[in-house]
């Protein structure tokens, strides 16, 4: 395998692009089902706010969902970009 | 550098095969560890019904058992059975075989001893539903397995498929990555349907009126928790089954490679949190059973914003396997 030095920096940036969208996801996914499991909680309780519930869930989940975004748009410099 | 072929085939089956035990004892352990608590908790609250406690805890102890014992099958099978024609993408693929089989084993075995626990404390609280409680840990832990199936599935494919005709330059990369893509991904899904099982058990012991919409909620948000682990296993068939053109770059192994990793790490999360969401709505589904098609509708919501890291964790995939 011959290996040169521009052939080890595009192989850096294609691992780190996979590992930077893997590892990222995780807290997005984990977080965002909390939040959703603590609105199913909130609606069973009080079932006539459910709007309102599921409104404060989204804008939740939307805040929670940024460092998802913040690593496919690294994952996707590291490909395309640099 | 050792150029004997057949030493690096025997070497990656070895370590394929302690990757593939070593990993998969962890998950059925916590498993089993869990209901076996659950299981005392119920006999101290109800020392008269310690014997039902006792055999619900056996039963689901067996379940959660069944993921590492998919890993000691892969791990035996790799250590004595011979590989006709030795090459060097055979221990790419051996490898990538223990790994995928260990990590899939992790998620089902601790998901499999949330239902069993939940079940043993329901049973000490509502005797006369036990049946009822049994065949709801039953499905309930046979969906935590579907991950851990899968990584058999898929470690069985690189132990027994002959890629030895592709270009070992990269598809050494895509075979493992085709192993990490399904085995980190069924970590998530495995766990994630074991919660959403966890809490139908408890919510039948606490209602059993309940029992069938509470059955319906977990099945349907079992099976949104189980996405991730199909993505990485569609990622890992791309990976076995597409023909790569020989390039001795460092960067085509490595994009493969990464291929696997980000849908294999991308899974986990999504899984976990779209079992935590199915949790929820379960345990509400069996408290407030008015409010069930409410309730299924916002966990759905939920899980289709919890599941978008796993689609972005795809696409990075798609694009490094078809793309760049």
């Amino acid at each position: 395998m011959a290996i040169e030095g521009a052939d080890i920096v595009k192989a850096a940036a294609y691992l780190g692009a996979g590992i930077s969208m893997g590892l990222g996801a995780i807290g997005p996914g984990v977080g965002e089902g909390m939040a959703a499991a603590k609105t199913c909680e909130a609606i069973g309780k009080n079932p006539k706010e459910a709007g309102l519930l599921t409104r404060t869930m989204l804008v939740g989940q939307a805040v929670s969902e940024s460092t998802g975004i913040y690593s496919l748009v690294i994952s996707l410099l590291l490909l395309f970009v640099v | 550098m050792i150029n004997d072929v057949q030493t690096w085939v025997s070497v990656a089956a070895f370590t394929g095969a302690g990757l593939a035990m070593g990993f998969g004892a962890i998950g059925a352990a916590i498993g089993e560890g869990y209901t076996a608590a659950q299981a005392n908790f119920a006999v101290s609250r109800n020392t008269k019904l310690s014997g039902e406690v006792f055999k619900s805890m056996l039963v689901g102890q067996a379940i959660a058992e069944s993921a590492s014992i998919f890993a000691l099958v892969i791990a035996v099978l790799m250590l004595f059975y011979k590989m006709p024609g030795a090459t060097m993408i055979k221990a790419a693929s051996l490898f990538g075989a223990g790994l995928c089989m260990g990590l899939g084993a992790i998620g089902s075995g601790i998901g499999s001893g949330y239902p069993a626990g939940q079940a043993c404390v329901g049973l000490s609280r509502q005797p006369a539903v036990g049946n009822k409680l049994m065949a709801n840990m039953l499905i309930g832990s046979a969906v935590c397995q579907t991950p851990a199936i899968f990584s058999m599935v898929v470690a069985l494919m690189l132990i027994f498929l002959d890629f030895s005709k592709a270009p070992l330059f990269p598809t050494w990369a895509a075979l493992i990555g085709a192993g990490l893509s399904t085995g980190m991904a069924a970590i998530g899904s495995g766990m994630g349907g074991g919660f959403a099982a966890g809490a139908s058990c408890e919510g039948v012991a606490r209602n059993p009126e309940t029992a069938g919409p509470v059955t319906t909620t977990m099945l349907v948000g079992q099976a949104v928790a189980q996405t991730p682990s199909i993505f990485g296993l569609l990622i890992s068939f791309i990976l076995m089954f597409k023909t790569f053109p020989e390039s001795i770059t460092f960067a085509a192994s490595a994009g493969l490679l990464a291929a696997g990793i980000s849908t294999g790490f991308g899974g986990i999360g999504p899984g976990i949190g779209n079992g935590w969401a199915a949790e929820g709505a379960v345990r509400w589904v069996a408290r407030n059973v008015e409010e069930s098609g409410q309730l299924m509708r916002i966990m759905l919501v939920g899980q289709a914003v919890s599941q978008s890291t796993a689609i972005y964790a795809m696409v990075v995939s798609l694009c490094l396997i078809f793309v760049v």
